[in-house]
């Protein structure tokens, strides 16, 4: 008797070893990897890096065209993939009927949020640059980008509608609402946290993408910022920055790497580091908004 | 068949009722019965024999689902309109007929919007009204002391009790022809369902109550009259005092007395 329990109490402790030695692997890897990228970057970023356009010599290029590019694009990624997202996502869980057809495309849709981005690049480039002819923009980059992240938005939006008990559909019906005024009045301010949290993660995804901007054909060295969108004449606003050319933080992380030159390489780490902090900083946002919606509602 | 008598005012008749959920098995099989005014009828019997799928039909909660054909008609006094007519929307009919589910379901929204959801919904506006059917139907639910201080404070805050009584106020609030009570303390403690059930004795003045009911000593202190369902079946309808001392089916009499159910 008690040589079984020893047993299988060493059959805990040696799951419990094994999972605090992955744990530990994993966090290791990147804390190291962190680690030499702040050691090697961390001195190079100050006020003219992020002021300056990327330069032939080293010590005076900068980021400026880059994360210009980089939050450019992310305006236009989420303009088009939060409300398209989130439509389709309340359509497949509340309106679409249950049958074959919209199983099938459930399906296809969780597929595709595990397509290898490149695949995304490619559809762009022939669909966006030349079929549509919008050029090699931010908005093609915005529009390849919102489309590479629809899938996780729709997904990460139907599984916060889900979460909501059908006994708060029931009361709501009960009392004689709309369908539209179910969606609107419950299902979607209960199910906001998780569904921008779902955003918040897809647009750090989206930021950090290369493979399909380079497809399209993003530039890897830009020394002008997109046009104004405020104008000082009427009409005052100006969508031109949507045709205009580009570049990213991370090609142009990737730019720099592939220059011989050790202090351009010291370059790349600093863009690297900021990169890593954007994507921090995204996802810290994302945890808070979920906690907050988590303490004020409990099903 | 159910005799229905002249001398009470009908609210809701039930003609021939069958309704199933598949194909194959029906779950109400040709119900007939009368729903009186400002009365409270109690819908009792084993679990399964369809008392809540009846009393879901009254509200149409089933088109919620996937489609269902309803056979038969719950005809609406006074002016005998079929509510599961196909010409009918179903939002008509739950605007008229309010529902209190089983397990306590505020949103998790303010006690102030819980209760006014109803009126929200309706398009109402004007500020002065809402607030003052927010108190009434707080008071008819006698939750209006205990809550007056913290209507902004969310609904979840409260006990599991005063919740279930918060679904009954926001029911009240739009004041519907007749409230559905689908097991409404079943979820509740003994203390709760005492206040939860004088609550009802004392809601019937203004509105018709139908109650579904597992507790039998429930059914018999707050209600008029009682139908016993058994397997889809209405085995027998009267006054509840009839039911309760001197039924007329052997099978009514075997539940009544505990010996199946």
């Amino acid at each position: 008797m008690q040589q079984e329990v020893r047993n299988r109490k060493r059959k805990d402790l040696i799951f419990a070893l094994a999972g605090l030695f992955s744990l530990v692997f994993a966090i290791c890897t990147l804390l190291v990897l962190v680690l030499d990228l702040w050691t090697t970057g961390f001195g190079r970023i100050d006020y003219n890096f992020l002021t300056s356009f990327p330069s032939r010599f080293p010590a005076k290029a900068g980021i400026l065209s880059a994360w210009v590019g980089s939050l450019c694009v992310m305006l236009v990624t989420a303009f088009v993939a939060i409300p398209i997202g989130i439509a389709a996502g309340v359509y497949l869980e509340e309106y679409a009927p249950k049958n074959w057809l919209t199983t099938i495309i459930e399906l296809n849709i969780t597929n595709l949020a595990g397509i290898p981005s490149i695949t995304f690049g490619l559809m762009a480039l022939g669909l966006f640059v030349y079929k549509l002819q919008l050029g090699q923009s931010i908005l093609t980059a915005g529009l390849t980008l919102a489309l590479l992240i629809l899938p996780i938005i729709i997904v990460t939006t139907r599984e916060s509608i889900r979460a909501i008990p059908g006994t708060i559909r029931e009361a709501a019906y009960a009392m004689g609402a709309s369908k539209w005024q179910m969606i609107q009045h419950h299902l979607l301010p209960y199910s906001a946290g998780g569904i921008i949290t779902g955003v918040i993660i897809s647009l750090s995804r989206a930021i950090g993408e290369t493979a399909p901007l380079i497809t399209i054909g993003a530039l890897t060295f830009i020394a002008f910022l997109p046009t104004s969108p405020i104008l000082h004449e009427a009409p005052f606003i100006s969508f031109q920055w949507l045709k205009d050319s580009f570049t990213v933080l991370p090609i142009q992380m990737f730019n720099w790497v592939s220059r011989p030159q050790a202090e351009f390489h010291v370059n790349a780490a600093a863009t690297g580091l900021i990169l890593l902090l954007l994507t921090l900083v995204m996802n810290g946002i994302a945890i808070a908004i979920r906690y907050r919606f988590r303490k004020k509602i409990k099903w | 068949m159910v005799e229905v008598n002249p001398n009470l005012q009908l609210r809701a008749e039930v003609k021939n009722l069958s309704f199933s959920y598949s194909t194959e098995k029906k779950v109400l099989n040709s119900v007939s019965m009368p729903i009186y005014d400002t009365k409270v009828t109690a819908l009792i019997g084993p679990s399964g024999c369809g008392k809540t799928t009846l009393l879901r039909c009254f509200n149409r909660m089933h088109d919620l689902y996937k489609v269902k054909e309803y056979q038969g008609e719950i005809t609406l006094y006074p002016e005998q309109m079929n509510i599961l007519s196909k010409d009918i929307d179903p939002i008509e009919v739950r605007m008229r007929i309010g529902m209190v589910f089983q397990k306590p379901n505020p949103f998790p929204k303010t006690i102030f919007e819980n209760v006014v959801y109803g009126l929200r919904v309706r398009g109402v506006k004007k500020t002065s009204f809402i607030q003052e059917r927010c108190e009434k139907a707080l008071q008819q639910a006698g939750l209006w002391d205990e809550v007056k201080d913290r209507l902004n404070s969310s609904a979840q805050m409260l006990s599991g009790g005063q919740q279930q009584r918060l679904c009954i106020a926001r029911a009240l609030a739009t004041e519907p022809e007749v409230l559905l009570l689908d097991e409404p303390t079943s979820a509740l403690d003994p203390i709760s369902t005492a206040h939860v059930e004088e609550l009802i004795i004392e809601l019937k003045k203004d509105v018709t109550i139908v109650i579904v009911t597992h507790n039998l000593h429930q059914a018999a202190r707050v209600s008029d009259y009682t139908a016993f369902m058994y397997l889809g079946d209405l085995i027998e309808y009267g006054p509840t005092t009839k039911i309760f001392t001197n039924p007329a089916d052997k099978r009514t009499e075997s539940y009544i007395t505990g010996r199946f159910g």
